[in-house]
């Protein structure tokens, strides 16, 4: 069963079976961002490590970097960011993910929060 | 000014939160930089609607007095003795080199000279005028009265409803009458490159105006966020960003501000460069720059020639809803600065293509009657 995991830094995975996982921003990161404006992917095929520097989001007001949740290759981007960066706005944990990452290495998982342990992080942030 | 500093509010502080507003330090206020709609609607509702704005921030005074014109002229380029009553005018406060100390409005009334300065200079500038004219216009500042501006294609037709003797009033302009029964001083200009009205009221009567003009069905709150990408739309300057104390008004692009009679006449703080740049040219120029591709360039982006030279920097940039997409606007050379030049825009250490484009990026639409 698919289910996402929380980095303190706002990103999600969707964790489940297979070894391919999406990765995009929360809900509470889009909301905090304002309206997107661009996204820039990584490049496929690129190996990325956990925490490295992955893709930029910009909004009306700034710029800001997304980090990976996990060490992993990059398999896939979400072309449609670039036409409507706006759905990072509308489906941030849907058609608004940035990117698919390969990885073979399940137990980084574990460090991640899921749903319940985010919400309750973010509630801390006030 | 240090990090523990209280934040100065506005009289609409408890308005903004009660709207749902994020609020941001800027120029030691609390302000609301967006509204619960968001910059990018917030923008767009002003561009299509009426927006309506606080800047309460800013720094209203009158300079008192039959001298106040012929004073003012000592400190800025602007024509200030040509001003015929209720018109009011862009200029520029300059230093001894021909830097940009502030930009304001100022407006002949029978009393005097209204000035209206930026919120980060306020003090400053009183301060320097008090020093520099003293007794001869007596400055009174007015720390009493609030500014709100409402700006867009609709202003003009909420303005009517309410403000009976705002009818037929051309851009920039300044009139007083009531606004729904409030006594307040409204000038038809604004920083959006819309047809508006900035209005000056006393503090005491801010909120109730404010609530009056948000029940009118075609306006609604903006912030500074919005205000932002607004004015870089309409290629006006933002202070300290944009201008400062290095910038000429000439390499500013400023030179309309600047009237035939004080070009040649000089009698203000740096006329000798800005006489010299006016015969020669300046060396560098305030120009609008397109990137190519969706990438906004914030400020400080360097600018590049083809050969990936350093030219120039961005001054201002972002995305620009109305434009729908990045702009930019910020200084190159003068051999550079010809609309259609191709640059390079340095983003995240890539360099990005871009052209030298005229200003505005989005047509002015003020009303000239």
């Amino acid at each position: 069963m698919a289910e996402l995991r929380f980095t303190k830094d706002h990103e999600w995975i969707r964790v489940g079976d297979g070894d391919v996982y999406e990765i995009g921003i929360s809900d509470y990161a889009q909301g905090q961002l304002g309206d997107v404006v661009f996204v820039e992917l990584p490049e496929i095929g690129k190996k990325i490590a956990k925490g490295g520097q992955a893709a930029v989001v910009e909004s009306v007001k700034a710029a800001s970097d997304v980090y990976s949740p996990v060490a992993g290759e990059v398999v896939a981007i979400n072309d449609a960011l670039t036409g409507d960066p706006g759905l990072v706005n509308k489906e941030p944990t849907g058609a608004g993910w940035f990117f698919k990452l390969k990885t073979g290495d399940t137990a980084q998982f574990a460090e991640l929060m899921d749903q319940g342990a985010y919400d309750a992080y973010v509630k801390g942030l006030g | 000014m240090s990090d523990d500093t209280p934040l100065k509010t506005t009289p609409l502080d408890a308005l903004h939160r009660a709207l749902g507003a994020k609020m941001v330090p800027f120029a030691g206020y609390a302000m609301p930089v967006q509204y619960p709609m968001g910059i990018l609607n917030e923008h767009l509702h002003a561009r299509a609607a009426a927006g309506l704005f606080d800047v309460s921030h800013m720094g209203q005074a009158i300079l008192a007095g039959a001298e106040a014109a012929a004073a003012l002229e000592t400190m800025v380029p602007g024509d200030q003795l040509a001003l015929k009553e209720g018109a009011t005018r862009y200029t520029q406060l300059t230093n001894d080199e021909g830097g940009i100390l502030d930009d304001l409005m100022a407006t002949k009334r029978a009393d005097g000279l209204y000035l209206v300065v930026n919120a980060a200079c306020k003090d400053a500038d009183f301060a320097r005028i008090e020093a520099k004219i003293g007794a001869r216009a007596p400055l009174r500042r007015l720390d009493d009265r609030a500014l709100l501006a409402l700006q867009g294609p609709q202003a003009a037709a909420v303005m009517a409803r309410l403000a009976p003797d705002s009818v037929g009033q051309k851009f920039m302009t300044l009139r007083e009458g009531t606004i729904g029964g409030i006594a307040c001083l409204f000038t038809r200009s604004g920083y959006t490159g819309e047809d508006g009205y900035e209005i000056s009221v006393p503090a005491a009567e801010a909120e109730k105006l404010a609530k009056l003009l948000l029940a009118e069905p075609e306006v609604k709150p903006i912030g500074l966020g919005a205000r932002d990408s607004l004015r870089l739309e309409a290629g006006l300057c933002l202070y300290g960003h944009d201008i400062d104390t290095t910038t000429s008004p000439i390499e500013a692009d400023l030179v309309w501000s600047i009237s035939k009679r004080r070009r040649a006449e000089g009698g203000f703080p740096g006329a000798a460069r800005v006489q010299r740049e006016l015969a020669q040219g300046p060396a560098r120029k305030r120009v609008g720059i397109l990137p190519e591709g969706r990438a906004p360039a914030r400020e400080g982006t360097e600018v590049v020639d083809a050969a990936g030279a350093k030219i120039g920097v961005v001054t201002s940039g972002g995305f620009g809803p109305t434009a729908n997409g990045p702009i930019c606007m910020g200084y190159v050379p003068a051999a550079f600065a010809a609309p259609g030049t191709p640059v390079g825009l340095v983003v995240r250490g890539k360099t990005l293509p871009a052209k030298i484009a005229g200003m505005p990026f989005v047509p002015h639409r003020y009303f000239r009657g």
